[in-house]
């Protein structure tokens, strides 16, 4: 057994555990009594046996640590956590978005049209919870993108094609050196002829998935455990059998659709007081008569009147 | 200029008939050449120019339409979009090395269920029509569409009013184009309705 002093690294070997000290030295102690003699030593010394010792494969994006996780990655995801709630709910006829607007001053100047939802493209928004500088980066990106995409095609750009863009550029800054991610996660919304309505949930690793609906930002699991309840309510009693218009008629529309949003963003802010219209914003899309795609952020007293639809819901129904 | 293509949109298809022969200046090096190259599954598109430019066009073209399927899980771009990309690569190309090339590009599209017909020149200019024809042929075989095309023809007329513009200019035109080809878009995709002589015979 060799003893050196410095820093350490874990294996996950029975036989025997390898200790590098900052690549100067290394020890190596067997799993033999003398050996194991000192291991409470090291142990006490410094991390060695429990995750907080990914701080020392931390600091780069482009080292994986020893179980194969990317850490920079996972704090950037942290970093969201602690950013504005985002709901995203794919409804029978359209999409609706709401968000929560973090008030941090009354000096500030209120938004001009929207805080939270950005446009992509006549057929695709987005909401945004991070970030918001990282964030007008990737959304410059996907403007660019939407608005080359009609330039060759002279037709909207499919919405998947647009996110897995957004995605790519964003992995590239998980994989180069130098360079931190993203610290932004988007809810993307939009139409395209080929799959219609889609939701599009990204984060900072790069990766991408679609949703019926989903949160993000603050709270977002206990957001997402009302929405695991009370998206596709299974009908009550007799008309279980195969309804011949549509097997998603639990699914709500976009009326319904922003009612369970305002719910989830009343748990999801809990904490912060009553909620108020100014402090959510609720964004829907639909298409219009000939099938245009028509996008909507909702005034105040629009917003108030699902609010208060909301509440007396909940008042008739006896939910706390 | 020299070398015919014919195009005619009807209710469900396109029609496009081209010429046969390869030649340059008074030179004549084949009569059996396939100028109605296959893009996609469901659009072809007939060309005109010097054979080089119309290889490298229409390959060009192809294989990226192609690379867009595999990088889109199977997507494919409608007949207007396909369209405007070629349009797009002549544009593009126009001003550093053109592509002296005039196309008639007919598809299917399979998503709005209709047929569509696009006029392309060396230019980049980009029009849909419902008939067109490119080189001296023109100024033969317009008029005659002119006055038998009427909205919602069906396949046989078509047929017949594409087979009156060729014999116009096998009686008429100067130039010797005695082999034809002539190839149907519809639903069921792209194939061959009558052939002057076979391609494959070299």
């Amino acid at each position: 057994m060799y003893i050196a002093n410095y820093f350490i690294a874990q294996t996950s070997t029975v036989r025997s555990v390898r200790l590098r000290f900052d690549l100067l030295a290394s020890v190596r102690i067997d799993n033999d009594p003398i050996g194991r003699c000192f291991l409470p030593l090291i142990r006490h010394i410094d991390v060695s046996f429990d995750p907080s010792m990914a701080r020392r494969y931390d600091a780069s994006t482009t080292t994986f640590s020893p179980e194969g996780r990317l850490h920079q990655v996972e704090y950037a995801i942290e970093a969201i956590n602690n950013a504005g709630t985002c709901v995203g709910i794919l409804a029978k006829d359209g999409i609706v978005m709401a968000s929560e607007r973090r008030i941090t001053s009354g000096l500030l100047a209120p938004a001009k049209t929207s805080e939270k939802t950005y446009f992509l493209a006549k057929h695709a928004a987005c909401n945004v919870a991070g970030l918001t500088a990282d964030a007008n980066i990737l959304i410059d990106q996907a403007r660019l993108r939407a608005g080359r995409y009609q330039y060759q095609y002279q037709e909207p750009i499919p919405m998947e094609q647009l996110v897995e863009y957004v995605c790519n550029y964003k992995q590239y800054f998980t994989q180069r050196g130098g360079l931190r991610p993203f610290g932004v996660a988007f809810l993307f919304a939009g139409y395209d002829e080929h799959y219609g309505f889609q939701l599009y949930q990204s984060d900072p690793s790069g990766n991408y998935s679609g949703w019926k609906a989903t949160v993000i930002g603050a709270n977002n699991q206990a957001g997402k455990t009302i929405l695991k309840s009370d998206y596709q309510k299974q009908p009550e009693g007799e008309e279980k059998m195969a309804d011949d218009d549509d097997e998603s008629g639990s699914i709500p529309d976009v009326q319904g659709a922003l009612r369970l949003a305002v719910k989830v963003l009343n748990k999801t802010m809990d904490g912060s007081g009553t909620t108020a219209a100014e402090k959510m914003e609720l964004f829907t899309m639909a298409l219009d008569d000939n099938g245009q795609v028509v996008t909507k952020i909702l005034t105040k007293t629009e917003t108030q009147a699902v609010i208060s639809a909301v509440e007396s819901e909940s008042a008739s129904s006896g939910e706390s | 200029m020299s070398d015919t293509v014919l195009g005619i949109q009807y209710d469900g298809g396109v029609l496009i008939a081209c010429d046969q022969s390869n030649a340059r200046s008074i030179l004549l090096y084949q009569t059996n050449i396939d100028k109605i190259k296959e893009l996609t599954s469901h659009t072809m598109m007939g060309v005109s120019g010097p054979n080089c430019d119309l290889v490298n066009f229409t390959e060009y073209i192809e294989k990226n339409l192609n690379l867009y399927e595999l990088e889109n899980d199977g997507t494919k771009l409608s007949t207007k979009a396909q369209a405007n990309f070629c349009r797009n690569t002549l544009a593009t190309a126009l001003r550093k090395g053109p592509y002296q090339v005039d196309v008639l590009l007919g598809g299917y599209d399979t998503v709005k269920k209709q047929a569509e017909l696009y006029f392309m020149d060396h230019l980049a200019a980009l029009q849909k029509v419902s008939y067109n024809a490119q080189g001296y042929a023109a100024y033969f075989c317009l008029s005659i569409m002119d006055r038998d095309y009427i909205k919602g023809l069906g396949y046989d007329d078509a047929l017949e009013i594409m087979n009156k513009c060729i014999k116009a200019l096998h009686k008429r035109f100067l130039l010797s184009q005695p082999n034809f080809i002539i190839k149907i878009v519809d639903k069921d995709g792209v194939r061959v309705v009558s052939v002057g002589a076979d391609p494959a015979d070299t």
